[in-house]
């Protein structure tokens, strides 16, 4: 499951802002742990941002995106009260999906 | 999960047999085994590219202190831009990340990565069909690959 991506989207000017930072180690597989064995590799691969159900914005991602991802992106189109939705899935096959309403 | 040796011999046998479409497929795993900028290219479907000065690369450092979280800032200004990849040359699986933007979308994205070293980082743009590619170098300080 994972724990809830925080979103933002605001208005500027006539285009929503929208910031994201999801919850996730992002490890990365090349990393290893106090007794030297390497940690296997869980990160974030797809992501999707919805407006109103409608794609915003799409991205695949490999393991070197930081822990607690960090994404901004600008789109045209929506209005203060519409809903943002953001879901991913990982290495996993773990999901999560959240969403806000534009302020 | 991601053996990498394993996994890259697997997916240039993949490409090798059919060359992926990107878009809507899931997680393109031949992309993201590629191991140079031409090959990463190939596998997100394009056959060559050219070199841009129409992407502006924002608040990107020239000096990242902490190699964990290095802030991109990409952006584009080439016409009809379709997808935006972000490839570090020297990190061990050198794809980043690639964003698809619809329209309506401004084609801009920041988004913070770990860098094992000092790199040049590639934005490979997709713009009208063709592929484009935009370069910066980032020095870091303090690798980050943990």
């Amino acid at each position: 499951m994972g724990d809830p991506t925080r979103i933002r989207a605001s208005m500027q000017g006539d285009k929503v802002l929208v910031r994201i930072l999801m919850t996730h180690e992002m490890e990365s597989g090349q990393r290893k742990d106090a007794d030297g064995k390497l940690v296997p590799a869980h990160f974030i691969r797809e992501v999707s941002a919805r407006h109103n159900g409608r794609p915003v914005l799409s991205a695949q991602w490999g393991p070197a995106v930081s822990k607690n991802p960090f994404l901004q992106f600008t789109f045209a189109g929506g209005k203060p009260g519409d809903k943002i939705q953001v879901s991913w899935v990982d290495s996993k096959g773990d999901t999560r999906s959240d969403e806000t309403t534009i302020s | 999960m991601l053996k990498l040796g394993g996994a890259a011999t697997l997916a240039s046998m993949a490409s090798a047999l059919r060359p992926r479409a990107t878009a809507a497929q899931g997680w393109n795993q031949a992309a993201f085994s590629g191991k140079s900028l031409d090959e990463i290219v190939k596998a997100l479907g394009g056959s060559g590219y050219a070199p841009t000065k129409a992407v502006s690369w924002g608040a990107t450092p020239d000096i990242a202190e902490n190699g964990a979280a290095v802030q991109v800032s990409v952006s584009s200004a080439l016409p009809r831009t379709q997808s935006i990849a972000i490839v570090i040359e020297k990190n061990p699986g050198p794809l980043a990340a690639q964003f698809e933007v619809p329209p309506g979308t401004d084609p801009a994205v920041v988004t913070r990565f770990k860098m094992a070293q000092t790199s040049n980082v590639h934005a490979v743009v997709k713009a009208d069909g063709k592929y484009f590619v935009s370069t910066r170098e980032i020095r870091v300080t303090f690798g980050g690959c943990g």
